[in-house]
């Protein structure tokens, strides 16, 4: 699969589009250590947003999987109307209940017909063929009281990546109303399940942050786990039992290949890369005791970061790289522990009873998400330093957290009690939002990659 | 978790008694008698010998072994009890018998842990076995371990009974 993203943010296809993208607006203030910084989702909810089919100046066939020009359209409409709606924070209407517009008015909207819709925000845009078999489709938001423009753009795309200028356009939305950072343009590695509980085949597999285009990258013949996406998307890094015992692999997504990240006579697992790409963490088993170890992503000599004779295992970089969170059951149980990245000055941050495992440092540095173990399994966060530990999911065993690369939305796995079902979930940080991703079959080991480059 | 008191505790009693009867929640039930006790069959061909498995081979030991091929832990323990060394001792005496067979042990946990962390416990469960079986003599160039933390579990409900059963180490012989 090609990423490269033929992406222009372009002002020479589209010359109604000549203003600069506004800067996007500064997210709300850091949470101070132990304040809790959840979003006020209360003003949201009642923000209605018509989002009608984007027109299009000449309905003409595409290579798209949408069909022509005018299809291509109303499929947007849709892909930016569930974006927005599936995360709890704005009520979004599509454009199955709404009328198309002219292409005049995607640059002067009809705001008598919008205000008497009562709809607070307008989404208006349009798809173009250039010709050369790539599309030109632009984006505009509006305030629908104020009759006021609020931000534009367009964007370039080949017949292949039509949903990802959907999702710039959902991100470019979802961040001027809401302050924050975007997300929905990524995608997301994580593992299919199939198979009876006591003999599951487990598949690598990739999707688009919305579950689209969806991919199975390993055949299911050597058990795979615990997958992560290099910050460039261009590898992706798991573990995998092939030829019979757990070793780290690095996938490369361009060339389809693979390789192991050490040769190595001891199990290596749990991998987690550097913010930068040029790392990655790993876990090591030698003779029953595990330690975490990192190496270079392009191959050497491995430093192992931990020695104590307990389990260490996991682990996620802060933001900046400085410090790795990480699990330890040195203590007796598994709790969570901070070091810095060349492992010194190891400092155990949980202490609330009950475990703590599967720490994962937020995109925002501000929180770390984690599996907590009391009774059951609940995904919860918690400050860099411990304090202000709060439970988002009541599952009956909800594991393994990732982050949307905004650090606004914690993403997990559930299995289900006794069947050993398995499926992907999703949380926004108040707790109240959760939904289940679709997949095609059962999945687990989820992880969120960074927005698109 | 809290039942390690209990462990220690079976622990002390074990050792000197180690015939006592199995703490351990699966009960190591006797072979079903199956077929070999039924020879009145119908096909009157010429009976061959009951042919037991070859000797030295992972059938050999599976029958010979009669479960004790498994041991079993605690939760989040990898401590051997009394009931894990008496099994040990009959896998150690079958491959002093058989000095050319290698095994690999496998470990194993049950459903309630976090992936990565039930990797390394399952390390730790099998090299728990193998640690007490090279020190009943067993040459550690034979026995390789292999974890697969909760990915294989034998038992597949979600109840203490499944539990136990999952939370164990297997030696298999290598034909």
């Amino acid at each position: 699969m090609k990423y490269r993203w033929s992406l222009l943010f372009s002002l020479l296809a589209a010359p109604a589009l000549a203003q600069q993208l506004a800067p996007a607006p500064a997210p709300t203030a850091a949470a101070s250590e132990e304040a809790i910084d959840v979003t006020d989702d209360a003003a949201w909810q009642d923000l209605g947003i018509a989002i009608p089919t984007f027109p299009t100046n000449a309905d003409v066939p595409t290579q798209t999987s949408a069909g022509s020009t005018a299809a291509v359209g109303r499929a947007l409409a849709q892909v930016i109307t569930a974006d927005l709606q599936n995360n709890g924070l704005f009520k979004p209407t599509g454009p199955a209940s709404l009328p198309v517009p002219t292409i005049a008015q995607v640059t002067a909207p009809d705001f008598h017909t919008w205000q008497a819709k009562q709809a607070d925000m307008l989404v208006h845009g349009f798809v173009r063929d250039n010709g050369d078999g790539k599309l030109t489709i632009g984006c505009y938001l509006y305030d629908v009281a104020l009759g006021q423009q609020l931000l534009k753009n367009a964007w370039v795309v080949s017949p292949a990546e039509w949903r990802r200028a959907a999702h710039k356009c959902s991100d470019m939305v979802y961040s001027r109303l809401s302050g924050e950072s975007p997300f929905f343009d990524s995608r997301i590695a994580y593992i299919a399940e199939t198979g009876p509980k006591d003999h599951r085949m487990k598949r690598l597999a990739i999707m688009d942050s919305d579950g689209a285009n969806h991919k199975f990258i390993t055949t299911g013949q050597a058990l795979a786990l615990t997958p992560r996406h290099s910050p460039d998307y261009k590898r992706i890094v798991y573990l995998s039992y092939l030829n019979g015992n757990p070793r780290i692999y690095i996938y490369d997504t361009e060339l389809g290949t693979q390789k192991l990240v050490t040769q190595s006579k001891n199990p290596t697992f749990a991998p987690r890369w550097s913010p930068d790409g040029k790392w990655i963490l790993y876990s090591m088993a030698v003779g029953g005791n595990t330690d975490v170890y990192r190496v270079p992503a392009s191959g050497g000599e491995s430093q192992r970061l931990t020695d104590s004779p307990g389990i260490d295992v996991g682990g996620s970089y802060s933001p900046d790289g400085s410090k790795i969170v990480f699990e330890s059951d040195r203590s007796g149980s598994q709790q969570v522990y901070v070091m810095n990245a060349d492992g010194s000055d190891q400092k155990r941050i949980s202490f609330f009873g009950g475990r703590a495992a599967t720490p994962e440092w937020s995109p925002r540095s501000d929180q770390i998400a984690f599996t907590y173990i009391a009774g059951d399994f609940h995904i919860a966060v918690m400050s860099p330093a411990g304090g202000g530990m709060r439970e988002l999911t009541k599952g009956w065993q909800d594991e393994a957290p990732t982050w949307s690369p905004n650090g606004r939305i914690v993403q997990f796995f559930r299995t289900e009690k006794h069947s050993g079902h398995t499926g992907l979930w999703q949380v926004d940080l108040t707790g109240k939002n959760e939904r289940r991703l679709p997949t095609p079959v059962d999945a687990s080991d989820p992880a969120w990659g960074p927005v698109l480059p | 978790m809290l039942r390690s008191s209990r462990t220690f505790a079976l622990l002390l009693i074990g050792a000197s008694a180690l015939a006592a009867c199995s703490p351990k929640p699966p009960k190591m039930l006797p072979p079903d008698p199956g077929p070999a006790a039924a020879p009145t069959r119908s096909t009157t061909e010429t009976q061959p010998t009951v042919q037991g498995p070859a000797p030295g081979s992972q059938a050999d030991f599976a029958a010979t072994l009669m479960g004790r091929d498994t041991i079993y832990f605690d939760t989040d323990k990898y401590n051997v009890d009394s009931a894990d060394a008496a099994a040990l001792q009959v896998q150690a005496q079958w491959l002093m018998k058989y000095p050319s067979k290698r095994a690999t042990i496998e470990g194993h946990c049950d459903e309630r842990g976090t992936r990565d962390y039930n990797i390394a416990l399952g390390d730790r469960r099998a090299n728990a076995a193998k640690n007490y079986l090279v020190s009943l003599g067993i040459d550690a160039s034979r026995l390789t371990t292999v974890s697969y933390g909760k990915e294989r579990p034998v038992a597949t409900g979600s109840n203490e009974e499944a539990w136990a059963k999952n939370r164990r180490s297997v030696t298999i012989t290598i034909d």
